[in-house]
């Protein structure tokens, strides 16, 4: 392999995605982005200066919905979707900036 | 303290659009609604559910960016920013990094050394949060969705503002800008206008800009000019004292008129983004731009130079007028209908102004309708009621939008016009107060206002006035 991941940058990746992992999981995730880049080095051997970066796997453009209100309240349905729920609110723990 | 500084200010600026749906499902933008009324799938991030642009959120965004002398981007995409936050469903916003909608443009704003022109860095198309509510009882808080997804565009300046009222200035013409094309109401009380503040200052004549803060929650002009100044202080103090400016984003306290640090550039957030798969590129030909530009209506600059021209008022009322694209509103179509430019500019700028400030009310709020404030303006014109009492009609027509016709026939308030009437009130008025009439025959001339004063009382306050003073003096002078 030839990237190497520090603990640093796996402890790093894991506090951006919110994951607590074992030191276990930490040495097979090491594993599988060193892996990752690997093949991301691969794909950078082909020469695309001259291709326009992609956005989108699709050949589309322009797709937009007029500015019509179509969807009413529907928000018991909504909420059946909270884990917990208060006064029609999703109910989450305390957060304070 | 010897050395002179220079403050370097640099703004964004979020506006809420004033689109009827949001950015990229079909629920209801409206504001005020119970909590989580105006939600589906889309805005609470459900997994499955796709996003689909909104076309009206384009047009607005190439609106400001053709008013603002902006280049538009034609081939431009969405990129989601990453972070994780509760008023946030999908933990990513959807935003634009690498090809924002406008760039490169610039306003033109008053200062007291004449023109400036103050440069536009970027705008770009996002959506905004949800919001939250802090339970005071229980240990949690309430996520309301109904503002997710409401379509904003963020309009980030040069750092080209050297002092608050340039500021001000700024985010005056900006408001004008928008509010005259339709695409927001631009209220910074109710959040549908907001700015973030960069600072920095340097010493005067140096080339490197200093290290800069970022202040958020300032909610109305005076805040943003409290905000720079202590801003501006408090770095200079740094400085003076031999320490360092910390590149952070700091939160002002308007009431307590200080900003505290909310987060340094060392935990600061790493967004990773990248364009977002779920939404194709949007392509704006030249058609679409020439569509646009075409629409574009007249802005207040223009407006103040036709007015001047056309309806001949004064350039103080002018500049009132227009200060507010709905009050402009209201005087063409008043106008257009009594043909009256000048009473029509009065009637809006004092007794409108005055109700306004007595109701702590905007010119945005004004409801009644061109079509009555005419009617007022015709019954008073031809004196079918005296000037009191169309006072006191027109606050009616303020307050309700009442029809000043049928309100005046159903009160009553015609003024009285038939002078034998009239006269055989004066006569008895004048023989109920011979001392009146005496002092007024000895030279007291002041003596006639209290004669006035009975008459019309006793004439409910119908009577003209003018006609009144005529009639006595006839008497009294006969």
């Amino acid at each position: 392999m030839a990237n190497i991941i520090s603990d640093e940058t796996i402890e790093y990746v894991g506090i951006l995605a919110k994951l607590e992992l074992s030191e276990e999981e930490k040495e097979q995730a090491k594993k599988d982005m060193g892996s990752m880049l690997d093949y991301i080095d691969k794909l950078n051997e082909l020469d695309t200066s001259a291709v326009e970066p992609m956005s989108h796997v699709f050949p589309v453009h322009n797709i937009f919905r007029e500015d019509v209100v179509v969807n009413g309240d529907d928000r018991e349905n909504i909420l059946k979707n909270a884990p917990e729920q208060k006064d029609g609110s999703f109910e989450v723990p305390k957060t304070v900036e | 303290m010897s050395k002179q500084y220079e403050t370097v200010i640099g703004l964004e600026v979020h506006v809420e659009l004033a689109t009827k749906t949001k950015i990229f499902c079909s629920c209801s933008t409206e504001f005020g609604g119970a909590p989580n009324t105006h939600t589906c799938p889309v805005c609470t991030g459900m997994p499955g559910s796709l996003p689909v642009l909104n076309k009206q959120v384009v047009e607005y965004a190439i609106a400001v960016g053709l008013a603002t002398n902006c280049t538009i981007t034609q081939n431009c995409k969405f990129d989601r920013k990453n972070y994780f936050y509760p008023d946030n469903p999908q933990n990513y916003q959807i935003s634009q990094l690498y090809l924002p909608i406008c760039r490169n443009g610039s306003v033109e704003i008053e200062t007291e050394e004449g023109k400036k022109s103050i440069g536009i860095h970027e705008i770009h198309m996002e959506e905004d949060a949800g919001k939250l509510i802090h339970d005071d009882w229980d240990d949690c808080s309430l996520v309301d969705f109904n503002r997710s997804g409401v379509p904003l565009i963020e309009i980030v300046s040069e750092p080209d503002m050297r002092s608050a009222e340039e500021v001000i200035a700024y985010l005056e013409k900006l408001r004008m800008i928008i509010q005259y094309l339709g695409a927001s109401d631009c209220k910074l009380n109710e959040g549908s206008m907001r700015a973030d503040v960069n600072l920095s200052v340097r010493e005067l004549g140096a080339e490197e800009f200093g290290t800069r803060t970022e202040m958020k929650n300032l909610n109305s002009f005076k805040a943003i000019a409290r905000a720079i100044e202590s801003e501006r202080e408090r770095q200079i103090d740094l400085l003076e004292s031999g320490e360092e400016v910390i590149q952070e984003t700091r939160r002002w306290d308007d009431t307590k008129e200080y900003s505290y640090a909310m987060r340094s550039k060392e935990d600061a957030q790493d967004y990773r983004y990248f364009p977002d798969p779920d939404l194709v590129p949007v392509v704006i030909s030249d058609e679409w731009l020439e569509e646009v530009r075409k629409r574009q209506p007249e802005l207040r600059d223009e407006k103040m130079a036709r007015y001047a021209k056309e309806y001949e008022i004064p350039e103080y009322d002018i500049s009132i007028i227009t200060s507010s694209k709905h009050l402009a509103d209201i005087f063409e179509e008043t106008v257009a209908i009594c043909n009256n430019p000048k009473k029509v500019s009065n009637w809006l700028m004092v007794e409108t102004m005055r109700l306004l400030k007595e109701h702590d009310m905007e010119p945005e709020d004004i409801r009644f309708s061109p079509a009555n404030l005419a009617k007022l303006i015709e019954l008073a014109e031809s004196k079918v009621i005296n000037s009191s009492v169309a006072k006191e009609v027109f606050e009616k027509v303020f307050d309700e939008d009442i029809n000043p016709e049928e309100y005046v026939e159903k009160h009553g308030l015609k003024a009285v016009n038939d002078e034998g009437a009239l006269r055989a009130t004066i006569e008895k008025i004048v023989e109920a107060n011979p001392q009146s009439v005496e002092d007024y025959r000895n030279g007291k001339k002041k003596a006639i206002g209290f004669l006035v004063g009975q008459t019309m009382k006793e004439m409910k306050g119908k009577a003209d006035p003018g006609m009144i003073n005529q009639i006595l003096t006839d008497i009294l002078e006969g």
